[in-house]
């Protein structure tokens, strides 16, 4: 095998790596809202911007007190979840049930969040761009593969891994919380039929909040997950709006494991589309992955969602 | 019905003198921005209030025309005073239109308005990198044809007229009422045999072509263009729904009411006329100038949660209930037996 086609093997695998890694940190954004969108019926547009928030938070506990941004996770989740549950029972649960001509009011409601909260950070933080500068950010682990006589070295960024590897394990965890207790029950039951849930003694107002919670929670994870390879700015929540909707319609609207592979998919698509066609059209290719799903797939990779 | 017409006439040609009679050029640009944002609203109620289809995505549209006209006279095809470019930029965007509804209108709701949002993204980005044709992220400049504003604000008046009398007897006709019963149950309508994907594409056309031609006034207005200006999410999808919530979407006269508003508050925002003595002056003024998109979403927050009928709806609920009132008063006191 000559150089250059080692070469060639070489880029392609390093893509496809990061492009996994990636992935991994999409899904546990898109599983957040598959989680909203299953339980709720409604699209919560202010997501990016929920993980915005949970960024700043780890950025400040690393910047004033040195906290490391794996460790923050244990505060920052929790403090996520007590915010969604906030949002869930102040302002949307108010308006899930109003009379009104425009039929997404509660939708509607997520963009003025989103749109609150990210003007907010931008008043309070300024519009510069932050990042955290962890000791470990650009530790990278080699691997070598011997083949057909040269060596094809792949490098794993140490961050990306222990990102991919927490975003797996909270998958693996909010999938036996879901099947395996009794509230993960009761958050299926609600999203499988309100109306019969709630005739089951299920106290779905109660469901709705936990949902929304878990949501901000899991997407706060992520957000804390992406401090140490990312850089922070206020709008930073926007393209990850529509990133994190692109993967519930690559899943299948509502689809659980539907949203991991949509996440999966989301990230190589980007890693593959930006190396091999434009840089510059990088974060169009969801979209347009997105369109050529919904024209023929339109009930997602699975075949299983809600069309 | 008559009367109406003459008073909907007499102010019209009321609005129509004002060029002649003011000369301040701050307050005609003021106007000029209302009605624009009036063409905006109501293109996009059209789709999102009378049909029922929400769009998170209409900067496509408005993007589309405005960088039609620009690429027309960057490549001098037209002369600089293109006015005919203003229809061409609204058949383009619907042209763009047709293709985007093919599209998304494979899905219903919020996944809907998403897509078109998703959509509109795309054309952004398309806006960025393409840069033979639209220059990129560095804009397209244009210095404007005319120099008074008297000329401008007669052609956008000329067009909200045109929109305004459009829309009214489009949901005067058939189609009007095959819209209305699309947005109450898709389902009823698609089975009383309106083909709903057809109707629900010909509201999006006309919603486009208005706010292409908008788009395509606003570049020859302003003279500079970029795709962060125009295909904005914030600064025009969000904000056509807010001007047309604000008002009250799905009544004729909502979007004018909101575009009102929204401008003062923008200018409000902008430059907010603070008296001299206020402590902490300057820094209130860049808190309210830096913060105004923070402000927009507190009031759309309130607008769902306290007005969701917006501002025309909830005077016109008003109305229709003390006229019930008083109906029933009147019932009460006739003599029982006769009603």
């Amino acid at each position: 095998m000559s150089p250059q086609v080692a070469g060639q093997i070489e880029l392609l695998g390093q893509v496809l790596i990061s492009g996994i890694l990636l992935g991994g940190l999409y899904a546990l954004i898109g599983l957040g809202m598959s989680l909203i969108m299953g339980v709720m019926k409604i699209i919560n547009l202010a997501h990016g911007e929920l993980m915005m928030v949970a960024m700043y938070g780890t950025y400040w506990m690393f910047t004033l007190a040195k906290v490391d941004p794996y460790v923050s996770l244990l505060v920052v989740c929790p403090a996520m979840f007590l915010l969604g549950v906030a949002i869930q029972k102040f302002l949307i649960t108010p308006v899930m049930n109003a009379d009104s001509v425009l039929p997404q009011n509660q939708v509607l409601l997520t963009v003025g969040i989103g749109l609150v909260l990210s003007n907010l950070a931008l008043l309070l933080f300024s519009a510069n761009y932050r990042s955290v500068p962890v000791s470990y950010a650009s530790k990278t682990i080699y691997w070598d593969v011997k083949m057909g006589g040269q060596t094809v070295s792949l490098s794993f960024s140490y961050p990306f891994l222990v990102a991919f590897a927490i975003a797996v394990s909270l998958g693996v965890a909010l999938f036996l919380f879901l099947g395996m207790t009794d509230t993960g029950r009761m958050i299926r039951a609600t999203a499988q039929d309100k109306r019969a849930a709630s005739l089951m003694g299920i106290n779905t107002k109660r469901i709705t909040y936990i949902t929304f919670g878990l949501g901000a929670a899991l997407v706060g994870a992520a957000g804390a997950l992406l401090d140490p390879v990312y850089y922070l700015y206020p709008q930073i929540g926007g393209p990850f709006t529509s990133k994190a909707f692109v993967i519930t319609v690559l899943g299948g609207l509502g689809n659980i494991p539907g949203a991991i592979l949509g996440g999966l998919v989301l990230g190589l698509a980007e890693s593959l589309g930006s190396v091999y066609i434009s840089l510059g059209y990088k974060d169009a290719f969801g979209f347009i992955i997105f369109v050529l799903v919904l024209i023929f797939l339109p009930r997602g990779l699975l075949g299983k969602g809600r069309a | 019905m008559a009367k109406n017409s003459l008073l909907a006439l007499g102010a019209l040609v009321g609005l129509a003198v004002v060029p002649l009679f003011v000369s301040n050029t701050y307050i005609l640009h003021m106007l000029v921005m209302v009605f624009l944002w009036a063409l905006l609203g109501q293109s996009w109620n059209l789709l999102g209030g009378f049909t029922g289809q929400v769009s998170y995505g209409h900067a496509a549209f408005f993007g589309v025309g405005a960088y039609t006209s620009a690429i027309m006279v960057k490549s001098g095809l037209s002369p600089a005073a293109a006015w005919w470019g203003l229809l061409l930029g609204g058949l383009v965007a619907a042209l763009v239109g047709a293709v985007l509804g093919w599209i998304c209108f494979r899905l219903r709701g919020p996944y809907f308005s998403l897509s078109i949002l998703a959509l509109s993204e795309v054309l952004r980005l398309i806006a960025v990198n393409w840069k033979q044709l639209t220059n990129g992220a560095e804009g397209i400049l244009y210095i404007p044809a005319f120099n008074s504003k008297a000329a401008y604000y007669w052609i956008i008046l000329a067009v909200v007229t045109v929109s305004f009398l459009t829309i009214r007897a489009v949901m005067r006709s058939k189609f009007g009422f095959y819209f209305l019963a699309i947005r109450e149950d898709q389902d009823c309508a698609e089975s009383l045999g309106i083909n709903t994907t057809k109707y629900k594409l010909y509201s999006l056309l006309i919603s486009a072509f208005f706010t292409g031609v908008a788009g395509s006034f606003y570049m020859n207005y302003m003279g500079f263009i970029d795709p962060g200006i125009v295909f904005s999410l914030s600064d025009i999808s969000i904000m056509m729904i807010l001007v047309t919530m604000l008002g009250g979407a799905a009544t004729m006269t909502g979007p004018a009411v909101g575009a009102v508003l929204y401008v003062l508050m923008s200018e409000l925002f902008r430059d907010p006329p603070l008296p001299m003595w206020i402590p902490f002056r300057e820094a209130i003024a860049h808190l309210l100038k830096s913060g105004h998109l923070f402000f927009f979403g507190i009031l759309i927050i309130v607008i769902i949660i306290y007005f969701p009928h917006g501002i025309v709806g909830t005077l016109h609920e008003k109305w229709v209930n003390r006229k019930l009132r008083l109906a029933g008063r009147a019932a009460a006191a006739a003599p029982k037996g006769v009603a």
